[in-house]
C-alpha cells in the first residue's frame, strides 16, 4: 500500500470524527504547549528574575526586624523585639567593611505641589542609597548626609513624579507638602523603571528619620548594607550581627543576604517549573489514556471494515499500521496543535514583558513532537493489535 | 483445467466440548467460467463452504487447489495477495465503508494491493461505468438506495479482474426487482467468464445457476445440473 492512500484513509476516518478526534488531540495538545512553554521560557524566567534582583549589584546584606524562625514567622509578632533604628544604621556604618548602609521606610503620602496632588510610595532612605542600589540623579542631587536623626525636610523626586507634578518646569528648589508637612526639592532621579513590581519613578524619596514621623513607626522596615567586595560575606554577617545584638542585647532582627534570595528565589521557581511540568505530564499521560481509549472504541466500531478490508486482501500488518497511524496521527495533530499554542503564549508573554526572553530551540520543537508521536505510537499498539488480531470471518459478522 | 478442487475439506468447530463438524468431507471440482449455486438450509455448512473457498478460513483437514496450487499451505500473508488477486467477494449487508465514495469503495482493493493513483482512476471508472454507477461515483453509501449500494461492492469485487466471484445470501437485503436485478449482474460477469458461486437459500434464484449443490449437515447431499 502507498503511503499516500495510507495517509488517506487514515485521514478519513480522523476527520469522519472530527469532534472526538479533535478532543483526543487536544489532550496531547495541551501537555505539549506545557512542555514547550516550560522549555521556552523556563531558562528565560530564571534570567530575568535574577537579573531584577542582582541589578542592585550582589554585595547587599538586608537587616529586617524581628527572628525569622524556620518556620518563617517572625518573632515580631509577640512584640518582644527592639525597633530597627537609625541609631543602628550608623552603628554599622562604623564596621570597617562597610561601604553603604540604607536604612528604609516605605509608605504611601499625599504630595501636593502648587496645586497638583498625587497619591505615591514614598521611601524614606539615607544619602548613600544610590550608591547601594545603582541609581543615578538626573538633575539637582540626592539627599545629603545631614545629621541621621535630624535631616533637614529635602526631597528628591522619581523621574515620573516630577512630570506629573511640575510637567516640562524645573522643579529643584520647589516647595512641596508630603502627608501634610513641607519639603524642598532637591534632585530628580534618573528612571528606574519597574523592578519587580515597585514603581521606582512614580514615588519621593525623603530622609528616612523623617519618614518615620510621617508614617508615625519607630522600626525602620529595613537597613541594607553594601559591603566591599574583597570581604568574604560570612565576616560580614558575623560583623552585623555582633554589633546588633550588642546593641538589642538579642538577636531580634534577621540578616538576609543576597545569595540567600536568590536561593529562595530560586526555590520558588522550581516549584512553578515543576507544577508546569506535572500539569505537562498528567495531561500527556490523560493524552495517551485518551488515545487508547478512543483507537479501542475506533476498533469496536469498525470491526466489520477490518473483516471487509482482510476479505478484499488486507494483510495482518496492513491493519496493524492503519490503526497504529491513526493512533500516531491524532497525536502528532494535537502536538502540531501544543507547538502552536506553547509558542504563541510564549510570544504573548514576551510581548506583554519585552525584557522576558523567550527563546524556543529548533531541536525543542522537534523533540517536543517526536515525543507527541511517541505517545501515539505507544497507546496506538494495543488496539491496532487488537484490530489486526481479529478473525476476518467474525469481524465479518459484526455489524 | 478445473479453478478450484476441493479434496475431503473437513471443517471442524470446537463448540464447548463437542466438535461441530460444519464441512465434512467435501470432494467438488469447479471449471473456470462456471455458474454455482449453493444451497441448503440454515446450519448446513454454506458460508462455511464459501469462506472456505475465498480463503478466510482453512480447512481442518483436506487438499483446496486454486489455480493448480495448493492454497492450504500458504501463509496468512500469502493467502491475503491471493484473496487480493483471485477472489471477489459480494456480502448481504454490503460491506461498504460508510465515510467513503462509491468510487474510493471500489478502489480499496486496489489500493491496498499498491496499484498506481493513475492505473487505479481508469479502471474504477471502468467498473463503475460497466454497473452503471458513473454518475454515483461521489456518493456516500449511505446516499444510495439498496440495489446501488449492492451494484458498488459488485464493483469493487470485480475491478481486481478476479478468476472467481463468491457471493453470500447477495440478495438477502434488496426487494425482489432489486434482487432480480442484481443476480442479473451476476450473471453477466459470469457470462463473460468469471467463475460465479452464489449461495443463497431461495431456490428459485439457485436454479438459475448451471450446477447447483444442495448441502445437509457439512456434505454435498445432492448436486443437479442444468442443460
Ligand atoms: N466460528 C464458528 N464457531 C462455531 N461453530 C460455527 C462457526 N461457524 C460456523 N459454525 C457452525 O457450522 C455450521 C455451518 O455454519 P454456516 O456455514 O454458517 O451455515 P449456513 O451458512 O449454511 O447457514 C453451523 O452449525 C454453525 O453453527
Ligand atoms: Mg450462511
Amino acid at each position: 500500500m502507498r503511503t499516500r492512500d495510507f495517509l488517506g484513509l487514515t485521514f478519513s476516518s480522523i476527520v469522519a470524527h472530527r469532534l472526538r478526534s479533535a478532543l483526543t488531540a487536544l489532550g496531547i495538545a495541551v501537555g505539549i504547549a506545557a512542555v514547550i512553554l516550560l522549555t521556552s521560557i523556563g531558562e528565560g524566567i530564571h534570567r530575568f528574575v535574577l537579573q531584577e534582583f542582582t541589578q542592585f549589584g550582589t554585595t547587599l546584606v538586608a537587616i529586617n526586624p524581628g527572628k525569622a524562625t524556620t518556620a518563617g514567622t517572625s518573632m515580631g509578632v509577640f512584640g518582644t523585639e527592639r525597633p530597627l533604628s537609625i541609631e543602628d544604621a550608623e552603628a554599622l556604618r562604623r564596621l570597617p567593611f562597610v561601604r553603604a548602609v540604607v536604612p528604609f521606610v516605605q509608605g504611601n503620602a499625599e504630595v501636593e505641589a502648587d496645586n497638583r496632588r498625587r497619591r505615591v510610595a514614598v521611601y524614606g532612605a539615607g544619602p548613600q542609597m544610590p550608591e547601594a542600589f545603582s541609581m543615578a540623579v538626573r538633575s539637582g542631587r540626592f539627599l545629603p548626609a545631614d545629621d541621621p536623626t535630624a535631616p533637614r525636610a529635602f526631597a528628591v523626586l522619581g523621574s515620573k513624579l516630577r512630570q506629573e507634578l511640575f510637567g516640562d518646569a524645573n522643579p529643584l528648589g520647589k516647595r512641596i507638602t508630603i502627608g501634610g508637612s513641607r519639603y524642598r526639592v532637591i534632585g530628580v532621579m534618573e528612571s528606574k523603571g519597574t523592578v519587580l513590581g515597585f514603581d521606582l519613578d512614580d514615588t519621593v524619596y525623603i530622609p528616612a528619620a523623617r519618614a518615620l514621623s510621617l508614617f508615625n513607626r519607630d522600626s525602620l522596615f529595613e537597613i541594607d548594607v553594601m559591603y566591599r567586595e574583597e570581604v568574604d560575606v560570612d565576616t560580614v554577617v558575623a560583623g552585623i550581627k555582633r554589633t546588633l545584638t550588642a546593641r538589642h542585647g538579642k538577636e531580634d532582627y534577621t540578616v538576609t543576604t543576597q545569595q540567600q534570595m536568590l536561593d529562595v528565589l530560586g526555590s520558588i521557581l522550581n516549584v512553578l517549573t515543576f507544577a508546569v511540568a506535572a500539569i505537562g505530564g498528567i495531561s500527556l499521560l490523560v493524552g495517551a489514556i485518551g488515545i487508547v481509549t478512543i483507537m479501542s472504541i475506533a476498533v469496536n466500531e469498525r470491526t466489520s471494515e477490518i473483516g471487509l478490508l482482510r476479505a478484499l486482501g488486507a494483510r495482518r500488518s496492513q491493519v496493524l499500521n492503519l490503526f497504529l497511524g491513526e493512533a500516531i496521527v491524532l497525536a502528532a495533530i494535537g502536538g502540531v496543535s501544543g507547538l502552536g499554542l506553547g509558542i504563541g503564549i510564549a510570544w504573548l508573554l514576551h510581548t506583554a514583558m519585552p525584557s522576558l526572553p523567550v527563546h524556543t530551540p529548533l531541536l525543542y520543537v522537534v523533540l517536543a513532537e517526536a515525543l507527541a508521536v511517541s505517545i501515539g505510537l505507544i497507546a496506538g499498539v494495543a488496539p491496532a493489535q487488537r484490530a489486526a488480531r481479529l478473525d476476518p470471518i467474525e469481524a465479518l459478522r459484526a455489524e | 483445467m478445473p479453478v478450484i478442487q476441493l479434496q475431503q475439506i473437513h471443517r471442524d468447530f470446537q463448540v464447548g466440548d463437542q466438535v461441530v463438524h460444519a464441512l465434512d468431507d467435501i470432494n467438488l471440482q469447479i471449471d473456470a467460467g462456471d455458474y454455482l449455486s449453493i444451497m441448503g438450509p440454515s446450519g448446513s455448512g454454506k458460508s462455511t463452504l464459501l469462506n472456505l473457498i475465498g480463503l478466510l478460513d482453512r480447512a481442518t483437514s483436506g487438499h483446496y487447489i486454486l489455480n493448480g496450487q495448493d492454497v492450504t499451505v500458504l501463509s496468512d500473508t500469502e493467502q491475503a495477495t491471493t484473496r487480493n488477486k483471485t477472489i471477489g467477494f459480494v456480502f448481504q449487508s454490503f460491506h461498504l465503508v460508510p465515510r467513503l465514495s462509491a468510487a474510493a469503495n471500489v478502489e480499496l482493493p486496489l489500493m491496498l494491493a499498491g496499484m498506481s493513483v493513475e492505473e487505479r482512476r481508469s479502471k474504477v471508472a471502468k467498473a463503475l461505468e460497466a454497473l452503471h454507477l458513473s454518475d454515483r461515483a461521489e456518493h456516500k453509501p449511505d446516499q444510495l438506495s439498496g440495489g446501488q449500494r449492492q451494484r458498488v461492492a459488485i464493483a469493487r469485487a470485480t475491478v481486481t479482474e478476479p478468476a472467481v466471484l463468491l457471493a453470500d445470501e447477495p440478495t438477502g437485503n434488496l426487494d425482489r426487482k432489486s434482487g432480480l436485478d442484481v443476480m442479473g449482474i451476476l450473471e453477466a460477469l459470469n457470462d463473460r467468464g468469471i467463475t460465479l458461486i452464489v449461495v443463497t437459500h431461495d431456490a428459485e434464484l439457485g436454479q438459475r445457476a448451471r450446477r447447483q449443490l444442495h448441502m445437509l449437515d457439512g456434505r454435498i447431499h445432492r448436486e443437479e445440473q442444468e442443460g
